[in-house]
């Protein structure tokens, strides 16, 4: 082990993974991970969300964030999750700054510290960062100035926190706060789904009663059962008796690394059909991330069907957004508005 | 200087079963006696080594150079004094530089380099495969003639079995000794982390153990009934030991090396993202660690290296994935095995027969000793000296270390090769 005490100690290095997104104070500083975080703090997410989730409806805007510049730093395409954070940024009455960087780009010369400098010059408050890297957001967080703020839209396979918050969300409507009595099965491709490890921490944070993983062998990470969920292989055995079932999209390109031999073999074993959903428990919600390959992991008659509410947790994507982005940019404004004040 | 006396050191030589305090004998460049002075020896200089531990020059098996072709990384002329600082008066170089050691004239320039330097000498393996390709034969017996201490394919797989079953019969027709790096690239798949819970957790592509232990059993298994010699470096599975242990048993001509950072680091260092704990073979479990410093212990591996790979500030600069593999090695190769034996987990004389003689006998050379008419190439310890390594400090132009910070008890006052002092505190 490298021992703590002899960490170099520029910061540049060898940083904690848990206590780089908080502040002195315990306050959420950076979200790049469910990991480390307190229920104090998911709760406090999802809490903040809940007062959001009426502006979405009437109101529309709030000026929380006037003033800031947020800047959506995406290094893999994704029209529909830039979308949500731009749109939650700009309920704040943030300014927002789109930029989409292809990977060939930065291999041209310009390394990612170099991309970063250019835009802090530019006065930005806040990155949202997504990358094919695991581990990105944590290097940005370690690499920007003090009073930037960075929210990890996706790294790799390692971490996607705010879908995982929007779903505990989803989870929290529709089946009450208690998460103790919850038996969670996700189901599909673990091994390259950032969405399923923050979705496993979060779940068992929030104290989850039984997290589960289903798939083949193939697709389920190696001693996974150390992260606290139970394994299964066979589909019917792991939804037996689940409140929520949470299904994963299934990329094409899992057939050409000899992961799966094909995705009809694949929908025969893992698909979610209305006959196999009797297997979870009556009213069981059905979840997914997005977007959805019909016909491969689900039936198109259970994604649109009304145990599905897979449609509830785009909606709430923006809220969680929102309560993410204040509590890491508003925090200390709000803060010091309170100590004006008294 | 012609002749060098020094004095009252302990003087500690594994090969000879040599550890006692004594005087050292030099003249012209080679070992004249020990004890007792040969005749007519009128000490030129003398160094009082009072409180001192002499040691024969260390030999590090495996030190990446990065001349020709990687410039930007290092050169020979600093990693050579960067060696010589930490006591090593011989490295030994692989061949996957740019180009590729495959031909005499790329021996000679690494020869002519390092001998301008006048710093530890550099000796070569040669490329086993043209281009470290994998399809020809190189011209194995020319790198020979040319200096290479032995062949090897590096991380570079050979797809075709029967091409490297080849290889190994055409080196052992020219008595060469083949260096193995096991590793299995369709297997670790691009990856950057030990297959297990930190992996998974991290998201980090896996790397299973079966990318080290598969080539090791199947090289195992082309080489029976030869009288190959071949080496296995860079080890970090505990599987690997036992396979390596059941070949020796059996009389199989092999041995093995593991890389220093490999006996005082895990899969846990990585679980903050430390791209300066990324390495290749990935850091593995404590179980591994433990099955290597026993492997030392026992004698199934037969040395430590530096596995030394400097890189440039940017090449550690980036998300974990994307950072490039090793550690600056040279410089922490002594002072991470003294470790050992203050720690109590190697014994003094396994620890320094390590970086020694057992180094030395494997690239076939004659040093590593302190034998009368061998090379006077010694390293002076200050075995009390209470040190910090830091980066500000290191001398190689590669500054990735995960071990700066780390408090070590033991530094290099002087190194001499063949009788010169090449380093002095």
């Amino acid at each position: 082990m490298v021992n703590k005490a002899t960490r170099p100690t520029d910061n540049l290095l060898g940083q904690d993974l848990w206590n780089i997104q908080l502040d002195e104070n315990g306050q959420l500083k950076h979200f790049l991970t469910i990991e480390g975080l307190g229920s104090n703090i998911l709760t406090q997410i999802l809490d903040t969300a809940e007062s959001f989730a009426g502006v979405n409806e009437s109101i529309k805007k709030v000026p929380l964030l006037r003033g800031k510049t947020i800047v959506n730093l995406f290094f893999e395409a994704s029209t529909r999750t830039r979308t949500t954070f731009e749109l939650a940024a700009k309920r704040l009455s943030a300014d927002v700054l789109n930029m989409n960087i292809s990977v060939s780009a930065t291999s041209k010369g310009e390394t990612l510290l170099d991309t970063l400098r250019n835009l802090e010059a530019m006065q930005a408050d806040m990155f949202v960062v997504r990358h094919a890297d695991s581990g990105t957001a944590h290097f940005i967080a370690n690499h920007v100035a003090p009073h930037v703020r960075v929210l990890n839209a996706g790294d790799g396979r390692h971490a996607h926190p705010t879908q995982a918050m929007l779903d505990m969300f989803t989870i929290r409507r529709n089946k009450g706060a208690d998460f103790g009595k919850l038996r969670v099965a996700i189901v599909g491709d673990i091994l390259h789904s950032r969405v399923a490890r923050s979705q496993i921490h979060a779940l068992n944070t929030l104290n989850t009663g039984e997290v589960r993983v289903v798939g083949p062998k193939t697709l389920i990470p190696k001693d996974i059962e150390a992260m606290g969920v139970n394994v299964f292989h066979n589909m019917q055995d792991g939804i037996k008796d689940a409140d929520v079932v949470i299904m994963l999209r299934l990329q094409k390109e899992r057939m050409q690394g000899a992961l799966l031999p094909s995705e009809q073999e694949y929908f025969e074993l893992y698909g979610l059909t209305e006959q196999r959903l009797k297997a979870a428990k009556p009213g069981a919600i059905v979840m997914h991330p997005g977007p959805i390959n019909r016909g491969v992991e689900i039936e198109s008659s259970v994604a649109d069907g009304p145990q599905s509410v897979i449609l509830d947790q785009v909606t709430y994507g923006i809220a969680v957004r929102m309560a993410v982005m204040s509590m890491t940019l508003g925090g200390n404004r709000a803060k010091s508005n309170q100590e004006e004040a008294s | 200087m012609k002749n060098i006396l020094i004095k009252n050191a302990r003087v500690i030589d594994p090969k000879n079963n040599r550890d006692e305090v004594t005087n050292v004998y030099i003249n012209k460049q080679r070992i004249a006696a020990i004890g007792t002075a040969p005749e007519e020896f009128n000490a030129d200089n003398t160094i009082d080594a009072q409180g001192l531990w002499l040691i024969p020059g260390l030999v590090d098996m495996s030190a990446r150079l990065r001349e020709p072709g990687l410039e930007q990384k290092a050169n020979i002329e600093t990693e050579a004094r960067a060696a010589a600082s930490a006591g090593i008066t011989t490295l030994c170089t692989p061949p996957d530089t740019d180009p590729v050691i495959d031909e005499p004239a790329v021996v000679e320039l690494i020869h002519h380099k390092a001998k301008q330097a006048k710093q530890s000498h550099v000796v070569a393996l040669g490329a086993l495969t043209a281009g470290l390709k994998g399809e020809h034969l190189s011209e194995m017996a020319t790198l020979k003639d040319a200096g290479c201490v032995g062949v090897s394919n590096c991380k570079n797989a050979i797809n075709n079995t029967l091409v490297l079953r080849r290889a190994f019969e055409y080196a052992s027709t020219h008595n060469i000794t083949v260096f193995i790096e096991a590793h299995e690239p369709d297997l670790s798949a691009n990856g950057c982390a030990h297959e297990g819970p930190i992996a998974s957790r991290l998201g980090l592509t896996p790397i299973p153990y079966a990318a080290e232990t598969a080539p090791i059993a199947q090289i195992l298994e082309l080489i029976r009934d030869t009288d190959i010699r071949v080496h296995f470096g860079r080890l970090s599975c505990a599987r690997s030991i036992e396979l390596i242990k059941e070949a020796k048993d059996n009389g199989l001509k092999v041995t093995a090396d593991v890389a220093a950072h490999q006996l005082h680091l895990t899969e846990m260092d990585i679980s903050s993202f430390n791209s300066q704990c990324h390495v290749l073979p990935p850091l593995r479990t404590q179980r591994d660690m433990e099955a290597l410093r026993l492997g030392l212990e026992h004698g199934v591996i037969n040395s430590i290296c530096s596995d030394h790979q400097p890189h440039e500030l940017d090449a550690k600069q980036a998300p974990f994935p994307a950072t490039e593999a090793g550690i600056s090695g040279v410089e922490t190769l002594l002072p991470l095995t003294l470790k050992l034996v203050e720690n109590k987990q190697l014994s003094m004389n396994k620890a320094i027969a390590s970086i020694t003689c057992n180094p030395a006998s494997i690239l076939g050379l004659d040093i590593g000793h302190l034998s009368e008419g061998a090379p006077a190439n010694i390293c002076l310890i200050d075995p009390d000296k209470e040190w910090t390594f830091s980066t500000d400090e290191m001398l190689s132009h590669g500054k990735n270390t995960p071990f700066s910070g780390w408090n070590f008890k033991g530094k290099v006052v002087t190194t001499l090769l063949q009788g010169k002092v090449i380093f002095n505190e």
